[in-house]
């Protein structure tokens, strides 16, 4: 008696295949699942001495800036004689907040607006002040949030230079004054932000529309606002592309925005001396200087590591 | 199980089909986006695909510029074009047209080679044209496999098309978007089931056409040999 090859029937054939397709498709985009977690740890480089408990570990997350940031951290800290490991390119809030709060990551570069939005969406705090004296009230006790740097990278309202002087723009009031209508390329969630179309209504009473482009302010949104194929985009306040297109960022006098100015958060782990060293580098990371890391590493291609020691030799920390 | 569940509703919920940013809009422009893709790619690939086939010529340049094309990651198409045509259709079209045509243009020249070559000639003896042996032997006898090569295509682009969403034209991949960056994850959820529900609806309207096209001729030969 031999066994004959068994044929599935036809719907589970097409099932499995599908089953198979859509696996390979969500694989595809997997750099950004949200449920996976991807945190892809980078092997601290050269700290053979110290146990893992004395090590100070420091997360970034999955952005490239916040770990230019972060790595200007590791090497002020490791230059002071500290033992540092690092854990970079770790997803989002909701994935690297709670490994911060078990005490697995000690130090993370982070945005002090949507920080304090993520704890407290109902705050009032606008100004740079107020978010930080507020973010002190609302973090998990076993958490503190060291001094701000001047350097912030936050959403913006850009436009060209072109658009900006043909209807006299300089602040988000002014686009009151344009009659076409106005479009604004952004990611899709920019729709549901409080700065968003809605909020931006609002406060400056301007009518927009969102055009989504889900690169996150990137290459695609910034092509869409030069060809003019939307007259807004939202860019972060730390992108070089805002100066080599020459564009011009809306002054937002009311606030619509959240100030995002980077504010290092550290466990218990991060005691008095090492928290010094942290807020000596937060202290001499302007914008103009987190811009220009930031455009070393989009246009030159240099690794964070690199850009670190650079930085650091240059401002006298290491 | 919670968050399927949380997905299921999702899809039910009357509220999210109405308006131009409704399920029901959504799934029509993304079904268009998937027919468009496969016309344009069609248009190229099968005549190319017929050609090879009946000449038997350029045979390893179509593999080698299929297999090329499958290669390509389709994000990377989608920026690259995008960052030249700019934001808008023509970018996530011309990366899903290169998704499609491998298959098609496989499933071409393969369906013309799979045609048994005594039948060509026996065509041929009996006094058929060069046009006359292509159409009335090649192409019906070829047809169905040319079907699966569509099939395969539609299921690529059906589940890729989600990407035009990426820079802003729209389709069901607006949900995925929206929903992974405000961590509503019943919607992204929900957006994927209906991607899979249309690929199934597609893929079990393929394989009907499939049998459709197997011809009456070649039907009866298979019963013959079956008894």
């Amino acid at each position: 008696m031999t066994p004959q090859p068994r044929r599935l029937p036809f719907a589970h054939r097409s099932l499995l295949a599908l089953a198979a397709i859509s696996a390979v498709a969500l694989t595809g985009c997997g750099s950004s699942d949200p449920l996976g977690g991807g945190a892809s740890g980078s092997a601290g480089g050269g700290n053979d001495g110290g146990s893992a408990g004395e090590a100070i570990v420091i997360g970034s997350q999955q952005y490239y800036s916040n770990e230019i940031i972060a790595e200007l951290y590791a090497q002020a800290l490791e230059a002071e004689g500290f033992t540092v490991e690092r854990e970079y390119q770790i997803g989002q809030r909701e994935v690297y907040l709670p490994e911060l709060e078990s005490g697995a990551i000690d130090v993370l570069p982070e945005y002090s607006g949507n920080l304090l939005q993520y704890y407290d969406a109902e705050s009032a705090a606008s100004t740079p002040e107020e978010i930080h004296a507020a973010l002190a009230e609302v973090l998990p006790e076993n958490l503190r949030a060291l001094e701000p740097a001047e350097a912030t990278d936050q959403d913006s309202y850009n436009v060209t230079r072109e658009f900006a002087e043909e209807h006299s723009l300089t602040t988000l009031a002014d686009l009151q004054n344009v009659d076409e209508p106005l479009t604004v390329a952004a990611n899709s969630e920019f729709e549901t932000r409080p700065y968003g179309p809605e909020g931006l209504k609002e406060v400056y009473g301007v009518d927009v529309s969102l055009v989504p482009v889900e690169d996150s302010g990137g290459p695609l949104t910034v092509k869409a606002l030069v060809d003019g194929d939307v007259q807004l985009a939202d860019i972060y306040s730390a992108d070089p592309s805002i100066q080599s297109q020459d564009l011009v960022t809306l002054k937002d006098p009311e606030n619509l925005i959240l100030p995002q100015n980077v504010t290092p958060i550290v466990s218990e782990a991060v005691d008095e001396d090492a928290a010094a060293v942290i807020e000596e580098v937060n202290a001499q990371l302007s914008a103009e200087e987190l811009i220009d890391l930031n455009r070393q590493s989009v246009e030159d291609q240099s690794s964070s590591a690199d850009l670190a020691t650079a930085w650091l030799a240059e401002q006298g920390l290491a | 199980m919670n968050q399927l569940w949380e997905a299921l509703l999702w899809c039910l919920d009357p509220s999210n089909w109405q308006g131009p940013a409704g399920i029901g809009a959504r799934s029509l422009e993304h079904l268009g986006y998937t027919a468009l893709a496969l016309v344009i790619a069609s248009v190229i690939a099968v005549p190319v695909g017929w050609w090879v086939g009946h000449t038997g010529r350029g045979r390893g340049v179509a593999v080698a510029v299929s297999g090329a094309a499958r290669a390509l990651p389709t994000l990377g198409v989608v920026t690259l074009m995008g960052l030249m045509l700019g934001i808008g259709l023509a970018a996530p079209m011309t990366a899903f047209v290169v998704l499609a045509v491998p298959s098609i243009l496989a499933a071409a020249y393969a369906g013309f080679e799979a045609v048994d070559r005594q039948v060509v000639d026996a065509a041929r003896a009996q006094g058929l044209t060069e046009a006359q042996v292509l159409w009335r032997v090649e192409v019906p006898l070829g047809l169905p496999l040319l079907i699966g090569g569509l099939r395969s295509a539609a299921l690529q682009v059906i589940a890729t098309a989600t990407l035009a969403a990426y820079v802003g034209a729209g389709g069901l991949g607006r949900y995925l978007f929206l929903g992974l960056k405000t961590q509503d994850y019943a919607m992204m959820l929900g957006g994927s089931l209906i991607v899979v529900l249309l690929a199934i609806a597609l893929d079990l309207l393929f394989a009907a056409a499939g049998r459709a096209a197997v011809p009456r001729g070649v039907r009866v030969a298979r019963q013959g040999q079956a008894q």
